[in-house]
């Protein structure tokens, strides 16, 4: 059951990534990137990350996707132009993607220790224990052990702030 | 039982009881509105309009589908579809009543939820924010002035009142240390002094008021609603964002902005209104919903039998009178009591809300758009934060 | 009960899978069961009746995409909010002041922002031209 719900999803990743960069118009990519983010999202959700899969959704899905929907509208910019392509182009990529694929996967599989199996929704709770990727067990570790990353965090929001206000300056003076 | 059959038979359960509301709650808006007006509002189609409704639904469908030459076509589709997609989920994961109830007789003990999920409260944020998609959709699909500019305001609207809603729903966490809703609301039970109730909006050291009232606010922007209702604005805009829509494509978008109104409604009443607490001690607290349904049942026989102000009500409301005396005896059973009492609970304090949510619509005006944007960026936000801060001083300076 | 943490997903999914078919269904019914009729007038984007001027999807104002920006950065923090909030009984004073640092550099970014006029959506006044104000001249001034 977790497997095929894995495949399914993982499918719609693809899909959705494959059908973001062959759509000519721009709304249409983006919408292929929601996709994208929330069939991720779900995949996190699998692997028992339940508080980076609503992250993903709420961040990536529901903020990010927003600015970009914005962006393409605010720039008008119609569908690419179909561009000439010649079929010696097809024949010479092709099998390139083949080769970098098959030496992707060929380094991951090194990477992988062979015996151990991924699981899938396998994690547990129970009262007084929270599960593994639950926001209790985020938050415990967030604000313990990696307490320094997540307040440079906070300086990184500020320089972003600073870049978005300096990049609209022009428009706003 | 095994606990997918068993939730497939409650998900049936309250699909129905979920989709005859949505359809009702606008029959009640609009009577509601009217009364408000000195109208009567809908009375035509079945007794005091009650099959309005069902009729609405019937002249949508049957309008003519109309899909303009000059939309992008795909986009025109998938907007509403988006829209009432990422409205209708949220059900399956609201609990409604006690966890481990007996099923009377049978051996089934289950809760009163579809599901509870450890990060419940921060999918409904999550699915909330997707909600932009069909508004923004379909205001730039339909590639009408109008709509565009509806569909942007709104846009930039929802992505701005969501950040106080996610601010203000923090404040209670801090005191209650979960998102589950189950255990949100478990961790409201009891009284003080047995005549306060421990509600969030209550709760010792830092009652959440603001952010209850932060909330409502961000759920009123959040669902289009008046005031925040700009998007839509009538003599501006003629219609916003759906300007190009017609048929049951038009009502799409109605029943995403209903659906998503009982979300608000619910989220609100589980986090800060107790979820299905009763409001007093239990000892007379159980006879209330008998009281309140028997009261009812009173009144509509009073003015069908005594003072029927119009032709039929001499026979239609007799009717409802006894049907509410008799829902009111059925709750004066102990087996019952123990079963849908906290039910009874959360829709009552739902439909109280919703109500607001009506009278608001009935009589504030609309804001103007700067107007709109200031009041979240400005005042909305900072409010929500020093709520925050001062909440987390609060329950700082109290555990031990 | 359900027997595993993903097995409380179940009714989500279901309800996901309904909810598409509902959504589908609403939207695509009215195009086969409604009769059908085309007329040059029905194809034109409705603008209260005028004949529609140039292309609807003209170029809109920065703030939005700027409002957009700010909410990206903001909606990261408040998401932070939320691992903090469950924990907060744990840590007390600690995740407070943590938090109180977080969001006060975040707070200088977003008094810039404020004090920057981003968030001002009112068009600025002009200063008005000093002079008898008669009802065609406030017209112009209008305009």
């Amino acid at each position: 059951m977790d497997a095929i719900l894995f495949f399914l999803f993982a499918t719609i990743t693809v899909i959705c990534a494959i059908n973001m960069v062959l759509q000519r118009h721009p709304i249409s990519s983006a919408l292929s990137l929601i996709g994208v983010m929330g069939s991720l999202a779900v995949l996190y959700l699998l692997l028992g990350g339940e508080f980076i899969a609503m992250a993903q959704l709420i961040v990536y899905s529901g903020a990010i996707m927003v600015l970009f929907l914005f962006v393409i509208m605010l720039l008008n910019s119609g569908a690419e132009p179909k561009r000439s392509r010649h079929k010696i182009l097809l024949f010479l990529g092709a099998p390139l993607l083949v080769i970098l694929l098959g030496v992707i996967g060929y380094f991951i599989q090194g990477q992988i220790p062979a015996q151990e199996m991924v699981k899938f929704g396998s994690w547990e709770s129970g009262p007084g224990k929270p599960a593994f990727g639950s926001p209790q067990n985020v938050g415990m570790s967030l604000f313990t052990s990696y307490l320094l990353p997540f307040e440079i965090t906070s300086v990184l929001i500020l320089i972003a702030i600073l870049g978005a206000i300096v990049l609209a300056r022009k428009e706003i003076d | 039982m095994d606990f997918m059959i068993l939730s497939l038979i409650k998900l049936g359960l309250v699909l129905f009881i979920f989709m005859t509301a949505l359809a009702y709650i606008q029959w009640i808006e609009r009577k509601v509105i009217a009364h408000v007006q000195l109208r009567v509002g809908p009375k035509r189609v079945g007794p005091h309009g009650l099959l309005q409704p069902l009729a609405d639904v019937i002249k949508l469908i049957t309008k003519e589908g109309m899909v303009p030459s000059h939309v992008h076509p795909v986009f025109y589709y998938l907007a509403p579809f988006v829209a009432v997609f990422f409205a209708l989920i949220p059900i399956s994961f609201i609990p409604f009543g006690q966890a481990n109830v007996k099923i009377p007789f049978t051996d089934i003990t289950t809760n009163m939820e579809l599901t509870d999920l450890n990060i419940g409260l921060l999918l409904i944020l999550g699915l909330s924010g997707m909600g932009v998609y069909g508004i923004a959709l379909a205001g730039w699909a339909s590639n009408n002035k109008y709509s565009l500019i509806g569909g942007l305001r709104s846009s930039a609207q929802m992505i701005s009142y969501e950040l106080p809603m996610a601010l203000a729903l923090v404040s209670p966490l801090l005191m209650l240390n979960t998102v589950s809703l189950r255990e949100l609301v478990n961790g409201q039970e009891g009284f003080y002094f047995n005549v306060i109730p421990r509600w969030t909006i209550f709760l010792m050291p830092a009652p959440q008021i603001f952010s209850f009232i932060i909330f409502m606010i961000a759920g009123f922007a959040e669902t289009n609603r008046v005031p925040f209702d700009l998007p839509e604005a009538e003599n501006e805009l003629v219609a916003g964002f759906h300007v190009e829509y017609a048929s049951m494509k038009f009502a799409a978008f109605f029943m995403a902005e209903y659906a998503n109104m009982v979300t608000v409604c619910s989220v609100a009443t589980l986090l800060f209104l107790g979820g299905w607490h009763p409001i007093v001690v239990p000892g007379i607290g159980n006879w209330i919903p008998a009281l309140v349904h028997i009261g009812g049942g009173a009144i509509c026989l009073y003015h069908g039998l005594v003072q029927p102000a119009r032709k039929w009500d001499n026979i239609t409301l007799p009717v409802f009178g006894v049907a509410f005396i008799g829902a009111g005896l059925l709750f004066a059973i102990p087996i019952v009591q123990e079963l849908l009492a906290p039910v009874f609970w959360f829709t009552a304090k739902l439909l109280i809300l919703l109500f607001v949510f009506i009278w608001v619509r009935a009589t504030l005006p609309r804001f103007r758009y700067d107007q709109l944007m200031r009041f979240a960026w400005l005042f909305m936000f900072p409010l929500a934060l020093v709520n925050l801060l001062i909440t987390g001083l609060l329950v700082a300076a109290t555990t031990n | 009960m359900p027997t595993s943490e993903l097995e409380k997903y179940f009714p989500v999914l279901v309800m996901a899978v309904i909810a598409a078919v509902m959504a589908a269904s609403l939207t695509i019914l009215s195009s086969v069961l409604g009769k059908r009729s085309k007329s040059p007038q029905k194809d034109t984007p409705y603008e209260c009746g005028m004949a529609p001027t140039g292309d609807a999807r003209d170029r809109f104002s920065i703030k939005f995409y700027l409002v957009a920006m700010i909410f990206i950065l903001l909606d990261i923090e408040a998401v932070f909010l939320y691992p903090w909030a469950v924990v907060y009984r744990q840590l007390k004073w600690f995740a407070f002041f943590e938090m109180l640092l977080f969001i006060a550099l975040v707070l200088v970014g977003y008094f810039y922002i404020w004090k920057k006029g981003a968030l001002d959506w009112a068009i600025p006044e002009r200063p008005r031209k000093a002079g008898p104000k008669t009802g065609t001249n406030l017209y112009r001034e209008a305009a």
